[in-house]
């Protein structure tokens, strides 16, 4: 299973591409919060931009906490998300880490499903689906160049 | 979001309260310039002064804000303190989308706050916040203070001024998200005159999309054409600093408050220079793949053992001719040193250029002494010009206040208006000719992307007055309704007529595409109609002398086919003006729900 990653993120120009797209291509909303990445600004002492997703935990500590089995473990790290059985009680969003769901103004949850539609939206090829295995390598070496 | 109304926000500074108005005249006036100068209209009085506490600022974006690459400006619309008229300025950054996701077609802020304040925004947000503790800090200072006060990093726009605003300054600017801004005709005086430190929008809300899948097919090729294609490699390579060389090489460069047009000096401020030796990074308007925005940086040895600060300062075309070769800056880094302070400022970076070129021209003369300028301004001396930047910005004497306002003002009491480098404010950074002299001279914005007189020199040798009018009402007409959409004028190559008629149908606003050339005359007589209601006399536009001195690769200026072109131009934006059905201004109110 390919996971969404952001190995180039210092290349990263703010548009919001990546979000927009996932909003319009997986979720049909304009918007550049529901959507599986959303990216923020990142003053102080870096510089530049971040991005929020998924980073794929295996297991998933969102699915974990989902008391419904809306969110439950995908192969290969993230989740598999059947919105039908959410009852947007935000706990995966209180149980992620790094702040990669967002919840909307009704409770309902956004996270990558790492399907890589954003990808081609990126001017600057900021982002990769990448196997597995290359992701946690990427993730951990951010601003490097990826092995392509 | 596809609505046929206007979804309004308007912000009432003297109650601390606001109120969603739902404002008809869709179909008439499509958005962004036109529902600007409806609300305008609406709300403001064209007989008060700009700094009446009533009038409005507008800010208002268009049907394809957000839903189309480069859909990414809004246009702030207010009565400007330098001609005490109605104008628009323009701005990206995040401004765009954050109005599109706090579900606004338009915020309007009208009173003032009884103390210093910041209005704070969103889908479900309204605050006016006591900042009186903000009063007198730098653009950055607030900036920072801003992004700390209020939620949303990365999914919000925060505008503010600095001391230039609070002063009153006529080129006092709005700076939008550090590095865009509303420039031009002191949006920042007019938020200042509120006691407005800052206005902060949270983009907090989805919209559906259209179930067809029309629109994500024509994204992915308007997408594929604004990154794919070489059509906006200039925006992306150099940026717009590209024509530094460009234009020295046409002899059309101002140097130093246009004595001449061209300069070996070209080397150390062109736009190769600036990518080699400055750029650090580009960054992007929300919505915008291109990625315009090029930031170089400044560094600065605080000690002499070797502790050093650095700043990123945003750079561009215009910033670069008005602090650079039209005060004969020659060196890169002294030039983003200069534009840095201006930032601080508050001050439109344009304006506040040419004006010191004049002011230095004006002490050369002797028309003005140290005494007022208060430093020995020299061309090609950085140093005067970085604290005189800051004298500007303050209002630190007399003169520094008067040039302030306009440096026609300054000229009216010193004298040295032959050589004042304005064309209805101070001249953008295009010596091309007697077209774009008289384009920016009666322009709607007195700016150079009104409409394209720079490119019609370069194109036309023939001194064909009405024809060249003619282009100019076409261009602006066009370019009405882009700023309507409201596109950034980059992508104005992209956005055919035909492709914004197709973006319009794919979500649901097909009528506006039908009728593209009805509401752009419309918009465009609406504006200027504004404008006259505020005192707007074409007919007394002036040029001055320095301007008739020109000399440029096609020869002198030619004084006789300026003044024909400058009343023709007139009589055209008259003739408009005074035709066609009465504005929709009144009209089209909607039940308040």
């Amino acid at each position: 299973m390919k996971v969404l990653t952001t190995p180039r993120m210092e290349r990263c120009i703010g548009c919001h591409s990546c979000s927009l797209a996932c909003a319009r291509l997986v979720h049909r909303r304009l918007s550049w919060d529901t959507a599986g990445i959303r990216i923020v600004s990142s003053g102080g002492l870096s510089t530049g931009f971040e991005a929020r997703l998924c980073l794929a935990c295996d297991p998933a500590p969102c699915a974990a906490a989902c008391p419904t089995g809306a969110f439950s473990n995908r192969r290969g790290g993230g989740v598999v998300v059947k919105k039908n059985l959410c009852i947007r009680c935000g706990q995966c969003a209180a149980a992620c880490p790094v702040d990669a769901i967002h919840l909307d103004a009704s409770g309902e949850p956004f996270v990558c499903i790492h399907c890589g539609r954003c990808v081609s939206f990126c001017p600057h090829d900021c982002l990769e689906l990448a196997g597995a295995a290359e992701s946690k390598a990427g993730a951990g070496r951010e601003g490097e160049e990826a092995v392509r | 979001m596809i609505r046929d109304h206007f979804r309004v926000l308007v912000a009432d500074l003297d109650a601390g309260k606001g109120k969603i108005e739902l404002v008809g005249g869709r179909e008439e006036v499509a958005g962004g310039s036109g529902l600007a100068a409806l609300l305008f209209n609406r709300y403001g009085a064209p007989e008060r002064p700009w700094n009446d506490p009533p009038q409005p600022i507008v800010f208002a974006i268009g049907p394809l804000t957000g839903y189309f690459p480069l859909m990414s400006k809004t246009v702030c619309a207010f009565k400007s303190p330098y001609h005490d008229q109605y104008t628009e300025s323009h701005a990206g950054g995040r401004s765009a989308l954050a109005l599109r996701f706090a579900d606004l077609d338009a915020l309007v802020i009208t009173g003032r706050a009884p103390r210093p304040s910041c209005l704070s925004v969103g889908s479900r947000r309204f605050e006016v916040s006591d900042v009186e503790f903000m009063w007198g800090l730098d653009v950055h200072a607030a900036g920072k203070l801003l992004r700390r006060m209020f939620p949303g990093s990365g999914h919000r726009s925060i505008f503010r001024i600095g001391p230039a605003g609070e002063n009153g300054a006529a080129m006092a600017c709005v700076n939008a998200d550090t590095y865009r801004h509303f420039g031009r005709l002191g949006g920042g005086a007019a938020m200042g005159a509120k006691n407005l430190k800052g206005v902060v929008i949270l983009g907090d809300r989805a919209s559906q999309l259209p179930e067809t899948k029309d629109y994500p097919k024509l994204f992915k090729e308007v997408y594929r054409k604004v990154t794919s294609t070489d059509m906006m490699s200039k925006y992306h390579n150099l940026g717009t600093a590209a024509n530094l060389q460009v234009l020295n090489e046409l002899k059309s460069l101002p140097w130093r408050n246009l004595k001449e047009t061209a300069d070996p000096g070209i080397e150390g401020v062109s736009g190769e220079r600036f990518a080699a030796d400055t750029l650090l990074r580009n960054v992007a308007c929300a919505g915008c793949p291109v990625g315009c925005i090029h930031i170089g940086f400044v560094r600065e040895k605080f000690l002499a053992e070797n502790r050093y600060l650095y700043r990123q300062v945003a750079y561009d075309y215009e910033p670069i001719y008005s602090t650079g070769t039209m005060l004969g800056v020659t060196d890169c880094f002294q030039v983003l040193a200069l534009m840095d302070v201006t930032e601080k400022a508050g001050l439109d970076v344009m304006s506040a250029g040419v004006a010191l070129a004049w002011a230095t021209e004006a002490l050369e003369r002797g028309l003005v002494s140290e005494r007022e300028t208060m430093v020995p301004l020299r061309f090609g001396d950085p140093g005067p010009y970085q604290q005189a930047l800051g004298f500007l910005g303050k209002g630190a004497n007399d003169f520094y206040r008067l040039l302030a306002r306009g440096t026609l003002r300054a000229a009216e009491r010193y004298g040295g208006a032959d050589f004042a480098c304005v064309l209805g404010q101070e001249m953008a950074g295009y010596a091309t000719g007697e077209v774009f002299f008289a384009s920016q001279a009666l322009g709607f914005r007195h700016s150079h992307l009104d409409t394209g007189g720079y490119s019609y020199d370069q194109q036309h040798r023939e001194k064909d007055a009405a024809g060249a009018v003619d282009f100019l009402m076409r261009d602006e007409e066009a370019r009405v309704f882009l700023t309507s959409m409201v596109a950034c004028l980059f992508a104005r190559g992209v956005y055919t007529d035909d492709l914004l008629a197709d973006c319009l149908r794919s979500v649901g606003y097909a009528a506006l595409g039908e009728r593209m050339g009805e509401i752009s005359r419309g918009v465009q007589r609406l504006r200027w109609r504004t404008r006259m209601a505020t005192g707007f006399d074409p007919s007394a536009v002036a040029i001055p002398e320095r301007f008739r001195k020109v000399v440029n690769w096609k020869g002198p200026i030619d004084a006789a086919y300026l003044d024909a072109l400058r009343r023709e131009y007139a009589r055209r934006i008259r003739e408009l003006a005074g035709e066609g059905p009465p504005a929709p201004a009144a009209s089209g109110d909607l039940p308040q729900g």
